[in-house]
């Protein structure tokens, strides 16, 4: 399917404009539908956002740095902290995530592109577009301040826009990615190198594949009480209005419906790549993969069965409480799984302790501390004496920060030769990890302490008596930390972008396909689909088992199933670069300001037909799929 | 692509599974289009017994005028599997005849709902007039919108078959378009009965 | 049942179970069935019938007519089971989710 062919001058006579041919520059990038350069778009835009969000939380701890704070006011602070969630989770850990699948699961799988190369490009415009809506709201009378969980009636009787942004900006960044859910989980079904069966797949890929379907079935959830908030707000409707027949906990139930499955959608690409990272700098195979495959289907399946858990104190009865405590502590199961092949194929590895490998056994070992804190709050009488406190606070943070974040940065350590043809400095990077660690713990262990102290969320002050501003100091001296470490980070990055590229192509040994092909890989990913005949295929290429499980290098060419390989990517068919994805994305935004804004009603129409001429240019566009 | 291997697998060689992208990526659509027309119709079933004040849908539903909206909306499904099979057959005549035939029994649909609203909110009963008329234009109203998206793509399908760009080789176009039909007209399916039908067998 | 013969052309491969599909005669019969059946819930709408029997019948119905569409206008009876089992994923995992939460609302007690 993604082999469109691109065809000859003259031959393409219909279509609003002719398909763009630029390879370079700035419209290369606008226009390209490579899966390669959409997830660097991805990651890029990613961390421009993960410095946003880092600020917002700066601020925050500045704010909280000592008693009676006076660097934010209330209302300021409230939308900081509601930004700073907001920002982390659907603009800077999703993204990334996408970022890592939509670079790696074409490569990993064997084939050139995603199922729908367009389709892609309009996810990360549609995200884009998004992200800049919802921030346009700092600038148009204030941001979202009502946590991003904005929970009713608070949320929509508070004064302003900003409940409006919230609403609207975040159903076309679901919109975004709904689309492209669906369209990475058809990739993985379909088009999978030959020979490459489901249980041949990297544990990167199972993941990916678990958290497409939980954004497939948790987005709609969310986006139909958007609409029911935004009607609330503007259309007069009375769905989260108590004092009119509604009921603000059906609000709660839509939002932790897809809440808690969005909490695995950010922890289980962490996870995948962990997998995958492990495995190759212990030199040996993961332990036990169909057990991790399994758990994390099993993670991604009961995800949908507890979010209750975030809802205890509501008083939904004790069958509810009770019922949802247990399937939260068994949700800690298939999880604990994890941990245990992790440390299994750590056993008797032949380690190497490269950034990439610190900052994956970091997130196993932190995430423990997340994971130990989570049990907690599945035991309901204990969870009341936590909800809203900065115990959550702490376990959320080891869980996303000091978990998807670790393990994302172990990822971008691991394929940035992959993707860059250079190899991040290990100096820098260890400097990074390490201060990271430190910072990490630094900030957010001692919430565990403020919390049980009983330090409220989401407060923007507290007088010096309650004896809170130790902790609180600390947590903020840990925080300049990570913002240091950050700093490490792109240091890091420009250092290696001035030195002169290696393009090895398997830097590290791996053994996932994705090192078979050039770093970084040609537009068409692999001069010849690869035959796959087992998993861990490029490491099987290389190595043989000698005596008593030794391995023995295989002679170059002796088992190369590349032998067959040809004509050195003539005649491949890739699909065009496109305007229509960019142009049909950038009607999102124009109607949902038409939306925010009941005088400006006619840019919904606009956005409208913006959308509709994107769309009907891309459906008529030659030469489609 | 892939060619390697694949050849064993017959015609469609271009799929691990063998089935196309586009008809899997559509199900996969549907299967989350299920949970949103799941939390619309869970929104208002919670709040249909809700005793807000004024009129409620249950004081201005006409089911004989709805019932036949409903006939309407079935017979549509009807056109638009025949003019699947016509392309499959490589009919274009008849083709053009049941994609229009279905626009048109989806505008008959919408226009009987628009007709519907304003009859309603003549007798009193607006958005806002409580929880319950919200939670019905809500939830209608989404639906009635993806009919409209519907009848959109059906017409502009009769405009392609009309340019010859819609050849027999094409069906599949067809095919997807004809299962997002389908799909609206099961959520119709569902919300005919637990909306208009068994509220009021409650209210006796 | 009796799959009438495909109306592909010959020169088109049948690929598996995915292109036999019904033909007209049988969409219209399908068709007959779902009017009845309309017809019918309408008619029970209409009689008196005891409340909790009216409400069981009507779901039935329901149930029956978005089965008959799946399964032979949208082929799922026909298709690949790959189709079927997505959609069923999502259509089950809608009912569970929601059904749940009308329950902790006690929205199906009076």
């Amino acid at each position: 399917m993604a082999s469109v062919s691109v065809p000859a001058e003259g031959a393409r006579p219909r279509g609003l404009l002719r398909r763009p041919t630029a390879t370079t520059g700035v419209w290369s990038w606008i226009t390209t539908v490579d899966h390669k350069r959409i997830g660097l778009l991805y990651g890029a835009t990613a961390l421009l956002f993960f410095l946003i969000g880092g600020t917002e939380a700066l601020f925050i701890r500045l704010q909280l740095a000592e008693p009676n704070g006076q660097v934010l006011s209330a209302d300021t602070y409230n939308q900081f902290f509601t930004m700073h969630g907001l920002t982390m989770i659907f603009f800077v850990v999703m993204p990334l995530s996408a970022a890592f699948f939509n670079y790696l699961i074409p490569l990993m799988i064997g084939a050139r592109d995603v199922a729908f190369p367009r389709l892609n490009a309009f996810s990360y415009w549609a995200f884009l577009a998004g992200g800049l809506f919802l921030y346009s709201s700092f600038f148009l009378g204030g941001a979202p301040n009502n946590g991003w969980f904005s929970y009713q009636p608070l949320a929509e009787t508070s004064a302003g826009n900003g409940a409006n942004f919230y609403a609207a900006g975040l159903i076309i960044t679901g919109l975004a990615s709904t689309v492209s859910a669906v369209n990475l989980a058809v990739t993985i079904i379909n088009m999978r190198a030959p020979g490459m069966t489901l249980f041949r797949m990297p544990v990167f890929i199972w993941m990916g594949l678990t958290v497409q379907l939980l954004l497939a079935f948790s987005l709609p959830i969310i986006t139909v009480a958007l609409f029911e908030m935004l009607f609330d707000k503007r259309f007069g409707t009375h769905f989260f209005d108590p004092k009119t027949g509604g009921d603000p906990v059906l609000w709660q139930h839509l939002f932790w419906l897809f809440g808690h499955p969005e909490v695995y959608v950010l922890i289980l690409p962490a996870m995948g790549i962990v997998s995958e990272v492990l495995p190759v700098f212990a030199r040996k195979p993961l332990f036990g993969y169909q057990f991790v495959v399994f758990a994390g289907i099993a993670i991604g399946f009961i995800g949908f069965g507890v979010w209750v858990h975030h809802m205890f104190a509501v008083g939904l009865g004790p069958v509810a409480n009770t019922a949802f405590a247990v399937s939260t502590m068994i949700i800690a199961v298939p999880t604990g799984i994890k941990i245990f092949n992790w440390m299994g194929t750590l056993w008797r590895g032949d380690l190497r302790f490269t950034t990439a490998m610190m900052f994956a056994i970091g997130f196993v070992g932190l995430f423990v501390i997340g994971g130990l804190s989570g049990v907690t709050h599945a035991v309901v009488p204990s969870d009341f004496q936590q909800t809203d406190t900065y115990y959550i606070v702490a376990h959320f943070h080891y869980v996303l920060f000091a978990g998807a974040i670790f393990g994302l940065f172990a990822g971008l350590y691991y394929w940035w030769p992959k993707a860059f043809g250079r190899r991040l400095s290990e100096g820098w990077g260890k400097a990074h990890f390490w201060l990271m660690f430190v910072g990490a713990n630094l900030t957010f262990g001692p919430m565990h302490m403020l919390g049980l102290q009983g330090m409220p969320r989401r407060i923007y002050t507290y007088p010096a008596r309650l004896g809170l501003g130790f902790w609180n100091l600390v947590a903020t001296i840990g925080a300049f930390t990570i913002a240091l470490s950050v700093l490490v980070f792109l240091a890091n990055v420009i250092v290696t972008s001035r030195k002169a590229a290696q393009h090895e192509a398997d830097p590290w040994d791996g053994r996932t396909l994705e090192w078979t092909t050039s770093s970084p890989p040609p537009p068409y990913n692999f001069e010849e689909i690869p035959a796959v005949h087992s998993l861990d295929d490029h490491w099987h290429r290389k190595y043989a088992e000698g005596k008593g499980g030794t391995l023995v290098p295989v002679p170059a060419g002796g088992a190369d199933h590349h032998a067959e390989a040809q004509s050195g990517g003539h005649g491949i068919h890739l699909p065009g670069p496109s305007y229509y994805p960019i142009v049909a994305s950038i009607g999102l935004p124009i109607i949902g300001y038409g939306v925010v804004y009941p005088k400006l009603w006619w840019l919904a129409i606009a956005g409208a037909v913006v959308l509709l001429v994107g769309l009907y240019g891309w459906a008529l566009e030659p030469s489609a799929e | 692509m892939a060619q390697a291997v694949h050849e064993a697998h017959g015609a469609d060689h271009e799929t691990s599974t063998g089935l196309p992208n586009v008809k899997l990526g559509m199900w996969l659509f549907l299967a989350s289009e299920c949970l949103l027309f799941g939390a619309l119709i869970s929104t208002y079933v919670l709040y249909r017994g809700s005793i807000g004040e004024g009129v409620h849908p249950i004081d201005v539903f006409d089911i004989a005028y709805t019932s036949i909206s409903s006939f309407v909306l079935l017979a549509s499904s009807l056109t638009m599997v025949l003019a699947l099979s016509a392309i499959q057959r490589g009919d274009q005549v008849r083709l053009r005849l049941w994609l229009m035939t279905t626009a048109m029994l989806g505008m008959v649909f919408v226009g009987g709902q628009v007709y519907e609203f304003t009859s309603f909110i003549r007798e009193g009963m607006t958005i806002k007039t409580n929880v319950t008329s919200g939670a019905f234009y809500t939830l209608t109203g989404f639906h009635g919108a993806h009919v409209t998206v519907g009848i959109l793509m059906l017409l502009s399908l009769v405009v392609l078959s009309g340019l010859g760009r819609l050849g027999q080789e094409r069906s599949q176009v067809v095919e997807l378009v004809g299962l997002y039909w389908h799909f609206v007209d099961i959520v119709w399916i569902v919300i005919f009965t637990v909306v208009y039908l068994i509220p009021a067998g409650t209210a006796r | 049942m009796d799959v009438e013969t495909n109306q592909e052309p010959p020169e088109r491969p049948a690929v598996a179970r995915a292109e036999r599909h019904p033909g007209p005669k049988e969409y219209i019969r399908i068709a007959i069935i779902l009017g009845a059946v309309t017809a019918m819930e309408v008619a029970i709408y209409y009689a008196d019938v005891p409340h909790p029997l009216f409400i069981a019948t009507l779901i039935f119905f329901s149930f029956v007519k978005f089965s008959l569409v799946v399964l032979w206008f949208m082929h799922l009876k026909f298709d690949s089971r790959t189709y079927a089992r997505f959609f069923v994923m999502g259509l089950a995992l809608a009912a569970t989710l929601y059904f749940v939460v009308l329950i902790s609302f006690r929205a199906f007690q009076g």
